[in-house]
């Protein structure tokens, strides 16, 4: 079972994408989206991810170009890429569900419920 | 030296003007509202200046790469100018800053209250998609459409109330497109390790059979289909943009779906190929018929409405048609078409759009039936009409014709006859919407009992003359599409030439 997490992101992402689009409910649409981008954060998160690896700090400093640092190895370090473009992408959706979440308390508000059917009913 | 040092700084400064402008604007509009409107103008106004610029050093000296904070490519971040997206920057960057002039009343009328938030989203909002649309990297592509997509919910739900419910709809049918498309990126991470659009390019050539990056075209091209409202995706677009506020209504409806369109002609010529498009996948035939039934059915829902913007949002569905299907030809006419197609449509529907505002302002009604004798009341705004009517027609001089014109003489060309017979469907049916329109509008008094008032009683010049300048603009797009074609769609048609 070497892809076993990314079998658990499959089967995250498709828990959120059939939340977001068969349940009535608005909340548990937007707890649909919450779990549908957890499971891309995920996703990035075990691609960068290295048994034993190391963050990539290089202790002999940057733009040295003798042999011996020469010598350090890319594969002893865990890549930074994806967990900062996850950064990004946690703000994004803390800020999509926030929206989601306002527009809801809006439509409450205005139709008296959060079910679809009894929304689109009126 | 400064001259230089600026001329340098061109590609930035776009993405800079809207959004330094937007938080200006909320931090005095708090204060006082009424500078909300001229520093929003201002915002835009350079961004223009900026692209236009820029537009003509691409056309002079090919296209122009500007590295963020220096880093060079592979590592950093790059934006990239070339002749098709300096066209779509200036695209944006007239149809917000005509917008722009033209919400100073509307937003006065409809959102007295909120003006700075207004004005603030609507930066934000000019701002995500000249990024888009800027930037040579397929991370910051998602980044930049998001925040293209939230400051457009927030746009949208400044309308009348019923609008919460669609918006909300379109907000989860947006996020799944734009996580799709991020999906889509983590694939190519995967198998490449990079996300510089050029060096992905590169590195897809390398392993073109790899099930990875098949898997991460499918999610990329299918996120973006989600987000243009393409055809069995289409059902959030007219319910959220029906019921928006005017002015939000001009700035999104055009843009929107057309730059979503321009990030699949990204994905598909600039990070795939058309080798690998057209030849190793080989799809193109089920997108055609796609974009067939988006056409037909586009245009039959446009027939059935009796509400000029649903109308409207209809016929932005089946034109999207026109576009996916011209981009998916797999040849240069089909591209010419699609490609011509996304700049003449998006006018057109500003001056649609444009117009219904005005139509709204003075007269409170969008419903087709009450317009009777509209032409002796609103002269000018009905003249503009007629052009842009003519022209979504596609009757010769104007911009829709030449668009059409491609887009049939690549479907000959590659034998999709499906696509020919939808289009003339569509063009027949354009042509009996709009003259009915213009029969109620022109004729309608003399049967009409609700048109006592005969007096003029047009728009005011703010809204008046952005839409003459798009009407304009839409004419000289048309008269000139000779040379526009030759000059900056030629040199980026991936059909010519290799």
């Amino acid at each position: 079972m070497a892809n076993f997490n990314y079998i658990i992101v499959v089967i995250i992402l498709c828990l959120g994408l059939w939340a977001m689009l068969s349940k009535k409910n608005l909340i548990k649409k937007c707890i649909g989206m919450a779990i549908f981008q957890t499971g891309i954060i995920l996703f990035f998160i075990s691609m960068g991810a290295k048994k034993g690896a190391t963050i990539p700090i290089i202790q002999q400093g940057y733009g040295a170009h003798d042999v011996a640092h020469q010598a350090i190895q890319a594969s002893h370090y865990a890549n930074p890429l994806t967990q900062i473009l996850m950064l990004t992408a946690i703000v994004v959706g803390v800020a999509t569900l926030g929206m989601a979440l306002s527009l809801v308390q809006r439509i409450f508000n205005f139709h008296g419920s959060i079910e679809e059917d009894e929304i689109l009913n009126q | 030296m400064i001259e230089t040092l600026l001329t340098l700084q061109l590609p930035i400064l776009i993405i800079l003007a809207p959004l330094f402008a937007g938080f200006l604007t909320f931090g005095i509009g708090s204060f006082n509202k009424k500078l909300c409107a001229p520093i929003t103008i201002v915002g835009t106004g350079l961004s223009l200046i900026c692209a236009i610029q820029v537009l003509s050093q691409v056309q002079q000296k090919g296209p122009v790469h500007y590295f963020l904070g220096g880093w060079i490519p592979p590592i950093g971040i790059e934006y990239v100018v070339d002749h098709l997206n300096g066209m779509v920057l200036v695209l944006i960057a007239v149809v917000a800053f005509l917008t722009a002039i033209y919400s100073v009343k509307v937003v006065e009328k409809e959102l007295s209250k909120r003006i700075h938030f207004f004005y603030t989203l609507f930066l934000f909002l000019v701002t995500g998609l000249m990024g888009i649309t800027i930037t040579g990297d397929a991370f910051n592509v998602y980044v930049l459409i998001e925040i293209a997509a939230l400051s457009s919910y927030a746009l949208l739900a400044l309308g009348q109330k019923k609008s919460f419910f669609a918006t909300f709809n379109y907000l989860i049918i947006g996020t799944i497109g734009a996580c799709l498309y991020l999906l889509g990126v983590g694939f190519l991470l995967i198998q490449t390790g990079t996300l510089n659009m050029p060096d992905l390019a590169y590195q897809i050539t390398l392993q073109p059979y790899s099930a990875a990056i098949f898997i991460a075209f499918i999610l990329m091209v299918c996120g973006m289909f989600v987000k243009m409202a393409f055809f069995p995706a289409h059902g959030w677009l007219a319910n959220a943009y029906a019921s928006a506020p005017t002015a939000v209504g001009c700035l999104i409806a055009p843009l929107m779906t057309k730059v979503s369109v321009y990030v699949v002609i990204r994905v598909l010529f600039s990070i795939f190929s058309v080798s690998y498009v057209f030849d190793i996948l080989n799809i193109s035939n089920a997108v055609i018929v796609l974009a067939v039934a988006a056409i037909v059915v586009g245009s039959i829902y446009a027939l059935m409405q009796q509400h000029f913007r649903k109308l409207c949002c209809y016929l932005i569905v089946a034109e999207i048609g026109y576009m996916m299907g011209g981009i998916f030809m797999g040849n240069a006419n089909g591209f010419f078409g699609g490609t011509y197609h996304l700049i003449a449509d998006a006018l057109m529907t500003a001056a649609l759009f444009m117009v219904a505002g005005a139509i709204y302002y003075k007269q409170g009604t969008l419903d087709i039936r009450k317009w009777a004798g509209l032409f002796k009341k609103m002269p000018i705004t009905m003249t503009c009409f007629i052009f842009v009517a003519c022209s979504m027609i596609g009757i010769p001089p104007t911009a829709g014709f030449f668009s059409k014109w491609y887009l049939i003489s690549g479907a000959l060309q590659a034998g999709h006859y499906l696509f020919m017979i939808a289009l003339l469907f569509s063009s027949l049916i354009n042509a009996v919407l709009f003259f009915r329109i213009i029969e109620y509008a022109y004729f309608g008094s003399f049967s009409s009992p609700n048109s006592h008032s005969q007096e003029r009683s047009e728009a005011p010049l703010s809204m008046l003359l952005p839409l003459v300048l798009v009407i304009i603009c839409m004419m000289v797009l048309g008269l000139y599409s000779q040379d526009i074609l030759k000059y900056f769609i030629a040199p980026i048609n991936p059909f010519l030439g290799n």
